[in-house]
């Protein structure tokens, strides 16, 4: 039995939005496994939940007219990892959520609460900044759409009003289209880990495939919230797709991460994960992009 | 909590229509137990990391112990029992477990029977480090998973129609000796 004050059940996303506005205390439960987690932990023992997990509106990967690909927030990982969509265009974000816990996590956890925890180890999101997703948030006063960038507000706080709740996240075309991607995810363990600290890299190449023409370098636990590696980027932009340029890249993520010290791993450790994981990571992508590097 | 809230769930246990009045702080681990006397339905970490909690809903492997019962509404659940045949006959994944010595303490072994179930499909041979990670949300601290792992990987082959690889590096139980030295 789980210390729980009340239950609220949602089978719609007004109705979500209606007991949020109503019970302004409540969490909002999706797959549960973060939670409910924690109700057993102690920390949201005895609070009120509002349940979303039987909208299933919600679930599902689909690609809209205009090539956007649209990832309902309660697309567990099993759905996005084997989704037939995910597998032919974001194959990087497949195989990154395909490292969350382990398989009966992944058929339970959400995109969404894996991005509305906050939390900045999270597989999904260092992937989901490289991809500049954009999540679509509806309130009260309707639907609003916030770039990923405006989304992390701070440790376990993201861009989310009252009574408002993620309901999918959106990648534009112009984000996927002709672009590679590698996440790698460093751990003590292959299963059931946190990740110490992972990167996650785009690649775009010339029609050549010896230029570097876009690059976006995302990671998680590089710093309190998911981030970009923005002077590492405009420094590789227009480079030879090289060896010298994943070392430079290796070099100026440096600039871009403020990694801290903590149980998991010192600051130094993660700071060598960080250059030694972005340059692998950019390999991996141009190899995968058909460059030869 | 003086205002108990109750709800009554239906959904299909192991093919049969049940229905049950739960309160709705009840896990799905707490409802197969005690609802229905499905006590293959382990307790063990109740947070979701050693799978000894799994059950099969709508054709996925879930921990029931982080799974609201009222969740379960319209579901088509199976746990371990749902594998027997109808005079409590063993099925293959479990019979397999009992002539490898799969089993120590027997705590982890209806998860991991389920979860090898759900995994093998009919002709499809999988890696060992295929089969690894789909049986990785399962903890077992008596039998190091060696035996564990030539069960589900025997059950696979049987599944395939196909004989199960001889391997090599497998220590014999009788080890043969020559002038007081072990012989391999």
């Amino acid at each position: 039995m789980y210390d729980i004050k009340a239950l609220y059940e949602a089978y719609s996303v007004e109705e979500a939005v209606r007991l949020l506005a109503a019970h302004p205390e409540a969490q909002i439960i999706a797959g549960g496994s973060d939670v409910l987690v924690q109700v057993r932990e102690g920390r949201r023992a005895g609070k009120e939940l509002v349940s979303i997990f039987m909208i299933d509106e919600l679930r599902g990967v689909t690609m809209e007219e205009d090539g956007t690909i649209r990832i309902g927030s309660l697309s567990s990982f099993h759905t996005i990892t084997y989704s037939p969509i995910i597998q032919e265009h974001l194959s990087v974000l497949g195989e990154a959520v395909d490292m969350v816990g382990g398989p009966q996590i992944r058929a339970i956890g959400t995109i969404g609460g894996n991005t509305c925890n906050g939390v900045t180890s999270a597989d999904s999101a260092s992937t989901l900044m490289a991809l500049d997703a954009v999540m679509e948030v509806i309130g009260p006063e309707g639907k609003r759409l916030v770039p990923i960038a405006d989304w992390y507000k701070g440790p376990k706080k993201v861009n989310l009003g009252p009574a408002e709740l993620q309901t999918a996240i959106l990648i534009r075309k112009e984000s996927y289209e002709g672009y590679k991607g590698h996440y790698i995810k460093y751990g003590m363990r292959n299963a059931m880990e946190i990740a110490t600290t992972g990167c996650s890299v785009n690649v775009k190449l010339s029609a050549d495939k010896k230029t570097v023409e876009d690059v976006r370098i995302g990671y998680g636990v590089a710093a309190p919230v998911p981030i970009r590696a923005r002077t590492a980027e405009a420094n590789a932009k227009g480079k030879p797709a090289d060896a010298e340029t994943a070392a430079a890249i290796g070099r100026d993520v440096l600039l871009d991460v403020t990694p801290r010290n903590s149980w998991r791993a010192s600051k130094d450790m993660r700071l060598h994960l960080c250059s030694t994981m972005a340059q692998r990571a950019f390999t991996e992508a141009v190899r995968k992009s058909g460059g030869e590097i | 909590m003086e205002d108990r809230q109750y709800k009554m769930v239906h959904c299909y246990v192991n093919g049969k229509e049940r229905a049950a009045m739960v309160d709705v702080r009840s896990s799905l681990t707490d409802m197969l137990r005690n609802e229905f006397g499905l006590t293959s339905v382990k307790k063990g970490c109740e947070v979701g990391e050693c799978g000894a909690c799994a059950v099969i809903i709508d054709g996925d492997c879930y921990d029931s112990c982080i799974y609201l019962a009222v969740w379960a509404e319209g579901k088509h659940i199976t746990t371990l029992e749902g594998l027997e045949g109808p005079n409590g006959e063993l099925s293959d994944i479990q019979q397999a477990f009992v002539d490898e010595t799969a089993i120590q303490c027997g705590f982890c072994s209806p998860g991991f029977m389920l979860e090898a179930h759900h995994v093998l499909k009919p002709g499809v041979i999988y890696t060992d480090d295929e089969l690894r990670k789909k049986l990785s949300g399962h903890l077992c601290r008596c039998t190091g998973y060696e035996n564990i792992m030539r069960a589900v990987k025997k059950t696979m082959y049987q599944r395939a129609g196909m004989e199960m690889p001889v391997e090599e590096d497998r220590i014999p139980l009788s080890v043969p000796i020559e002038d007081g030295k072990v012989v391999l």
